[in-house]
């Protein structure tokens, strides 16, 4: 039986192994050698030069206006898609009348379900295109083109309004995740919990707070730091809605296309790499923290 | 009483609420899909959600045939189908492997593949352009199949490793002792039990690469890259000389048949799609 164990074993790891080794593994290890490093395309020599590329990050402007940006999406994005999510899923789970003592989602629940959480299939930058036909800056963009139905002279979303129009679209696209998400942990609170708070007395809006939210706050922190993550990113969007790609004049600039920007396009692989190295210190250190910050004692029901 | 009233009024202003997030979802693609048959006038100055006055289908095959979009959808098709295919092979292997037999270094390994989840790929982009361009697969679809499944293999082994440990050794050993091999165990008998994990697994890579932007941006790029290009890359090119060729309705054709098929698929499967993608949030 235990003839040919060795040889399988190793024969179905080596080639994920390698694979995983080559394009994963090992450029994460050159990533921090090539930041230490002033490599630029231009030539093939290089030298060591320690923390250099790290010391030039701290006084580049650019980079601390794009680390604001992430800031912004950091405290907005969980903030408001998690908001809305939770309200649209209480609305859908238990919004509507009450059945032989429990309550019910509002009529048209399953539709909703499906409709919102059809952005997520949809590639960012597809989503991106579609916005940038949205936020058009005159009368060909729909938003514009609507309030000019009202008298509303033309908003310059993108050349005035960049970063809170992307954080639009993230929102956008991600608010029916979480709806799934945090329906699929409603209809697994039992019951009886809440018809024991409505025969208290208890109303829709009390029920929520004191009830479904305590009970859904493990699923609530995980949404947190999905989303936080997510605020990291922004790659996709700013390429391909933005004005000279992060633009106007750094406006709506993120980490990721920096990196693209100075490693790809200008050959800057030393500066890049630290730009990477940095970019993973934060997205870490976000988790850590948000993982640590949120913890209590877990309600059991 | 006061319940009831409550009740009422909840359901009331939630219906409106949740009546006006489905429009804000889909009016932008509803007007993607109705300016894909609009005059470039009717989409300048026209009423955006207005029908057009004449529906005039030649936006798409500008689209398919000026704009390459039908090179671009072959492409993507071609890439995402045998990376998804490598990714769940190699995948359920390792995962399979790592989940059911023991030997030394099989926790080493197991955590060096997750360790990768903390990785994302904007971070890495430097240094893998340099290993794909010392690879020679710069610009080519093999180079970018191989990444996808790579950077993949990560969360499909954290998934189904968990999964494979939880089913049952009996018919495993009933299998061996008959004579079965390894290997013949795994594929007849091993992979159609964890069937539900591969199908939300798959999925979840299935609509990851297909949607995948950074990557190809990075990798398919260079001279003549542009024949090898994916959709998503396509499409935001697209977007880019709409402005200056002036051919509006092109872009929203092409927008409309990147679309349509994620919708299609999405309407038939979306109970498997919904838990697939959720899947990564709920472990």
């Amino acid at each position: 039986m235990r003839h040919g164990r060795n040889p399988f074993v190793v024969g179905f790891l080596v080639t994920p192994i390698a694979l995983y080794t080559i394009f994963v593994a090992y450029p994460i290890a050159e990533l921090i050698r090539i930041s230490l490093t002033d490599w630029s395309g231009l030539s093939p020599e290089f030298t060591f030069v320690g923390l250099d590329n790290f010391g030039k990050i701290l006084t580049d402007d650019k980079v601390w206006q794009a680390v604001q940006h992430h800031l912004l999406l950091l405290i907005a994005l969980p903030l408001v898609t998690i908001a809305l999510a939770l309200l649209f899923s209480f609305l859908l789970n238990m919004g509507g009348g009450t059945r032989s003592g429990l309550a019910t989602g509002v009529w048209g629940s399953k539709f909703y379900r499906v409709v919102f959480f059809l952005p997520q299939v949809l590639a960012v930058v597809i989503v991106g295109v579609i916005f940038g036909r949205v936020y058009g800056p005159d009368q060909s963009g729909i938003l514009n083109s609507l309030l000019g139905r009202l008298n509303v002279e033309p908003v310059q979303f993108m050349a005035e309004w960049g970063m809170l129009s992307i954080l639009g679209v993230l929102i956008w696209q991600a608010v029916g995740f979480y709806v799934v998400l945090f329906s699929a942990g409603m209809a697994s609170i039992p019951g009886e919990l809440y018809e024991a708070a409505v025969i208290d007395g208890a109303s829709r809006v009390t029920v929520f707070f004191r009830i479904t939210i305590p009970l859904l706050w493990e699923t609530i922190r995980v949404a947190w730091v999905y989303l936080g993550i997510l605020a990291f990113d922004a790659f996709a969007l700013v390429m391909v809605m933005t004005i000279e790609q992060g633009g106007p004049d750094g406006d709506t600039s993120v980490l990721p296309v920096l990196i693209y920007k100075q490693g790809i396009r200008e050959s800057e692989y030393g500066y890049a790499a630290a730009l990477g190295v940095s970019l993973f210190l934060l997205t870490v250190t976000f988790a850590a923290l948000a993982l640590r910050a949120g913890r209590r004692d877990t309600l059991e029901h | 009483m006061s319940v009831k009233k409550d009740v009422k009024l909840l359901a009331g202003a939630g219906h409106v609420m949740l009546a006006m997030w489905a429009l804000m979802v889909i009016g932008p693609l509803l007007f993607t899909f109705i300016a894909s048959f609009k005059s470039n006038t009717e989409i300048f100055l026209g009423n955006p959600f207005a029908l057009p006055a004449t529906w005039d289908f030649g936006a798409f095959g500008r689209a398919w045939r000026e704009a390459h979009i039908g090179t671009y959808f072959l492409n993507s098709v071609i890439v995402v189908g045998v990376s998804t295919f490598g990714t769940m092979l190699l995948g359920s292997m390792a995962a399979y492997v790592l989940a059911r037999y023991q030997f030394r270094f099989n926790r080493a390994i197991y955590y060096y593949f997750v360790a990768g989840l903390a990785f994302p790929v904007y971070v890495v982009l430097t240094p893998l352009y340099l290993v794909v361009q010392a690879a020679g697969l710069l610009g080519t679809h093999t180079g970018l199949i191989l990444v996808y499944i790579a950077y993949s293999l990560p969360f499909t082994i954290f998934f189904l490793a968990a999964f494979f440990k939880t089913l049952p050794n009996a018919v495993a050993e009933a299998a061996l002792i008959d004579g079965a091999s390894h290997t013949k165990l795994f594929f007849r008998v091993m992979l159609p039990m964890a069937k539900p994990g591969l199908v939300s697994i798959t999925i979840f890579n299935l609509i990851g690469q297909w949607n995948q932007y950074v990557l190809p941006v990075a990798l398919l790029q260079g001279e003549g890259a542009e024949s090898k290009w994916v959709l998503t890359q396509g499409i935001a090119d697209i977007s880019t000389s709409a402005g200056y060729e002036a051919d509006w309705a092109a872009l929203f054709a092409a927008l409309t048949i990147a679309i349509i098929p994620m919708v299609a698929v999405y309407a038939f499967f979306q109970r498997q799609i919904q838990s697939g993608l959720t899947a990564g949030a709920v472990k």
